[in-house]
C-alpha cells in the first residue's frame, strides 16, 4: 500500500500558509490546527483507542506478574491451569489423529487464568500479546520518527540546494523507491538478522531491536524524502526565502527559519501514517522470522506461532492480528484528522 | 513518443543495474558478515566454505565479485542452493513464476473492477451511505495485515464453515491453468479476493475525489450544457480523465505487490509462487535463493513499472514532455 501513500509533492506546493508569520493576534496556527483536530470526532476516538492500547502495553509485565502470574516467555509444556475448580494440563494430549501431538487450552475468558488461551509451547497467549505490543509499538513508532528526521534533513538538503546534491540524492531515493520495500527489507534483514551489525565501535547484536527499527526506517526515507523535496524546491522561489537570502542570511539559517516550519506541517501528517506503514512492515517481517527474534516477541510473531494452530486456536492468530488492525486503523483515522486540521490541501491517499 | 520510450527504459536500465549493485553489496560487503558462511548455510563444512569462497570468488576485488554473481544469476544461470544442495536456483524462480502472476494479474483485475464500479457509483450518489463504507473499507485496506486477513479467510473457508456454505472450496494448493482451468480459478479464487479487498477500497475512494473534481470542471458544464445526460457525462466524459491518476496508482501498486502482499498471500494460501520459494528460503537461511528471488522479482516489478509509465504516456499525453 505503499505507493498510495505518495504526496503529491510537487504539484501541492507548499499549502502551509498554516505557518504564516502574519497571523500575530489571532490565535496562531498550531492552536487552529488544534482545536480543529480536538472537534474531530473520528480522530479523538482514534486518539483516546491508541493511548488505552499504549497504556495497556506498557502494563504488561504488571499483568504477568500481578495477574496471570505466568512468565510469557518461558516454555512451560507440563503446566497445569484450574479451571472451573478442575486442574488441567495446559497442552492436553491431542484427541484427533493418531494422538502424538498436543493441543495448547483455548481462551477461558478469565484474565487471570490464561485469558486468551496458551500458545504450543504453554504460554500465556494474552501476556505474550501485551509483550508483543511494547515491541510492535516500539518499532512502528521510532522508525517512523527516524525515518522521518533523515527524510527531512536529506529532502530539505536536496530540495534547497539542487545541483549536485540534489542530483546525487533524487538518484538515490529513485533506486531505493524502484526497490520494492518488501525484498529489501528482506536482504537487510536475512543478512544482519544472524550476526549483527559492526559499525565501527558500535556493534548490534543479532536479536536487537534497532536492527529492525533501522531497516523498516531506512527503507521508507524515500517515500518521505521525495514530497519534502518536492516542497522546499517550491519553497526556494517564494519571496519570502528570496528575501532572507537576500538580507544575508546563511544557507543553515535560511533552512531552520525559513525552510522547517513551513515543511513541517507535512512531516507531522506524515508522523502517524508512517508509524501505522512501519507497524505492518514490522509484522510481516516478523511474519516471515526476519523482524523481531525469540525469544522477544512482537505482534507478527505471535501471529506466525498461531500459523500451526490456526484451525484448533485461532485466537492465538486472530487476537494479535486484531490487535494491529485497530492500532493501525485508529493511526490512519487519527493521521487523516491530522492532515485536515493542519495541511487539507496535501493530496494524500486522495482523500476525496 | 519513441523519445520516451527510449529514456523510460533507459532509465529502468539503470535501476536495474543500481538495485543489482545494491543488492550485492548488501550480500557481500556488510560490515561484520562473513560472506561465505552465510551462502553455505548453517554448519558448513571447510570444504563447502572453500568452494563457496571460489565458486564467488571471495578472495578477489568487489567489483570482480558483482560481475562473477551476475554471471551465476543471468548469464550462466547455474546458481545452486547449497542446503538443499545441488538445487539450481533460476529454474525452480522460473517455475514460480506463473503461479505468482496468475495471483497478481487476477486479483489486479478484480480490484480494478470492483474499484472503478464503487467509485463510480459513490460519486454518482455522494452522500449516500456509500460515503461512510468507502472511507471504512480503504483504512482497513491500509490497516490490515495481508496475510493476517488470509489467515481468517482460511479459517472461515477451510474449517468454520467449510461443512456448510463454503463446502464447495477446494483444498489449498495451486492447479495450473493448463491442466485445469476450473480448479485453477477454484483454487486461486480466495486468495485473490484477499488481495482485492485491501485494494479496492483505496482504488474506489481515490476515483471519488478524481471524479467529484473532475465535475467541477469547465468541460463538465460544457457536456452539460450540451444537454447530455448526467449518465453519460459521468462515464463518457469525467471516468475518463479520473482513471489516468488511478492508472499511475496501479502501476505503483501491482510493483509493490508483486514484491510485497503477494509474497505473504502465497505462503498463507499455500501457492508455490516466488513468494513461497523466498519464504522457505528464508527459514532455511538459503542464500542463493533469497538472492536469486530478490533480484528476479525486483526486476520484474522495475519493468512492470515502466510498461505502465508507457501506457500513462498513451493516456495522458503531456508527462511525454516532463
Amino acid at each position: 500500500m505503499s505507493a498510495a501513500l505518495e504526496v503529491a509533492g510537487a504539484t501541492t506546493g507548499p499549502g502551509t500558509q498554516a505557518v504564516d508569520p502574519a497571523a500575530h493576534g489571532s490565535a496562531g496556527p498550531w492552536r487552529t490546527a488544534l482545536g480543529q483536530l480536538v472537534r474531530n470526532k473520528a480522530a479523538m476516538a482514534s486518539l483516546i483507542l491508541l493511548v488505552l492500547i499504549v497504556l495497556a502495553c506498557l502494563c504488561a509485565p504488571l499483568y504477568a506478574s500481578k495477574i496471570a502470574h505466568v512468565d510469557p516467555f518461558a516454555s512451560n509444556v507440563s503446566g497445569t491451569t484450574i479451571i472451573d475448580g478442575k486442574t488441567q494440563p495446559l497442552l492436553e494430549p491431542s484427541s484427533t489423529g493418531l494422538g502424538l501431538g498436543v493441543t495448547p487450552i483455548g481462551p477461558t475468558w478469565d484474565p487471570t487464568h490464561y485469558f486468551l488461551g496458551v500458545d504450543n509451547q504453554g504460554r500465556d497467549v494474552f501476556a505474550r500479546l501485551l509483550y508483543g505490543g511494547r515491541n510492535s509499538l516500539l518499532i512502528g513508532i521510532s522508525s517512523a520518527v527516524i525515518c522521518c528526521a533523515i527524510a527531512t534533513v536529506l529532502g530539505v538538503l536536496a530540495g534547497y540546494f539542487g545541483g549536485a546534491v540534489d542530483g546525487v540524492l533524487s538518484r538515490l531515493f529513485d533506486v531505493v523507491w524502484a526497490f520494492p520495500v518488501y525484498l529489501l527489507a528482506i536482504c537487510l534483514s536475512v543478512v544482519l538478522i544472524t550476526s549483527g551489525l559492526d559499525l565501527g565501535p558500535v556493534h548490534i547484536g543479532p536479536g536487537s531491536l534497532w536492527l529492525p527499527i533501522g531497516i523498516i526506517a531506512l527503507i521508507y526515507v524515500p517515500y518521505v524524502a521525495r514530497p519534502l523535496r518536492g516542497q522546499v524546491m517550491a519553497l526556494r522561489q517564494k519571496e519570502f526565502l528570496q528575501a532572507s537570502i537576500g538580507i544575508g542570511a546563511s544557507d543553515w539559517r535560511v533552512m531552520r527559519r525559513e525552510v522547517l516550519p513551513n515543511i513541517l506541517p507535512t512531516v507531522i501528517v506524515l508522523l502517524p501514517l508512517m508509524t501505522a506503514l512501519n507497524m505492518l512492515t514490522e509484522s510481516a517481517l516478523s511474519f516471515l522470522s526476519i523482524g523481531v527474534q525469540p525469544p522477544n516477541a512482537s505482534w507478527g510473531t505471535i501471529i506466525n506461532d498461531g500459523l500451526g494452530l490456526l484451525y484448533t486456536r485461532p485466537a492465538v492468530t486472530i487476537a494479535p492480528g486484531l490487535a494491529i488492525v485497530l492500532t493501525a486503523g485508529a493511526l490512519n483515522v487519527l493521521g487523516d484528522g491530522v492532515r485536515d486540521a493542519l495541511d487539507p490541501k496535501a493530496k494524500l491517499r486522495g482523500a476525496a | 513518443m519513441g523519445r520516451f520510450i527510449v529514456r523510460r527504459f533507459a532509465a529502468a536500465l539503470f535501476v536495474l543495474f543500481a538495485i543489482s549493485v545494491l543488492v550485492f553489496l548488501i550480500f557481500f560487503a556488510t560490515p561484520g558478515v562473513d560472506p561465505a558462511a552465510r551462502i553455505a548455510g548453517r554448519n558448513a563444512s571447510q570444504a563447502t566454505l572453500a568452494q563457496v569462497r571460489h565458486e564467488f570468488g571471495l578472495d578477489r576485488p568487489l567489483p570482480v565479485r558483482y560481475v562473477l554473481m551476475m554471471r551465476h544469476l543471468f548469464i550462466d544461470r547455474d546458481l545452486t542452493s547449497y542446503v538443499n544442495r545441488g538445487a539450481r536456483v533460476i529454474p525452480q524462480i522460473w517455475q514460480a513464476v506463473p503461479v505468482t502472476l496468475s495471483l497478481v494479474i487476477g486479483a489486479a483485475v478484480l480490484w480494478m473492477f470492483f474499484g472503478v464500479l464503487m467509485g463510480t457509483v459513490a460519486a454518482a450518489r455522494r452522500g449516500t451511505a456509500l460515503d461512510p463504507l468507502m472511507v471504512l473499507l480503504g483504512i482497513i485496506g491500509i490497516s490490515m495485515p495481508v496475510y493476517w486477513l488470509g489467515e481468517v479467510v482460511n479459517l472461515v473457508t477451510q474449517n468454520a464453515l467449510h461443512d456448510s456454505v463454503f463446502s464447495w472450496v477446494p483444498p489449498l494448493g495451486y492447479v495450473p491453468l493448463t491442466e485445469n482451468p476450473l480448479q485453477w480459478a477454484l483454487r486461486l479464487l480466495f486468495p485473490w479476493l484477499t488481495l482485492a479487498v485491501l485494494y479496492a477500497g483505496i482504488y474506489a475512494r481515490v476515483l471519488r475525489g478524481e471524479l467529484l473534481s473532475s465535475l467541477n470542471e469547465d468541460y463538465v458544464r460544457t457536456a452539460r450544457a450540451k444537454g447530455l445526460s448526467e449518465r453519460r457525462i459521468l462515464i463518457k466524459h469525467a471516468l475518463r480523465c479520473s482513471l489516468i491518476p488511478i492508472v499511475a496508482l496501479f502501476g505503483l501498486d501491482f510493483g509493490a505487490l508483486v514484491g510485497g502482499a503477494a509474497l505473504l498471500t502465497e505462503v498463507v494460501f499455500g501457492l508455490p509462487g516466488v513468494g513461497k520459494l523466498t519464504y522457505d528460503a528464508l527459514q532455511n537461511v538459503d542464500l542463493p535463493v533469497i538472492m536469486g528471488c530478490v533480484l528476479y522479482a525486483a526486476f520484474f516489478v522495475v519493468l512492470a513499472n515502466a510498461v505502465v509509465d508507457l501506457l500513462y504516456a498513451v493516456l495522458e499525453p503531456r508527462v511525454r514532455y516532463a
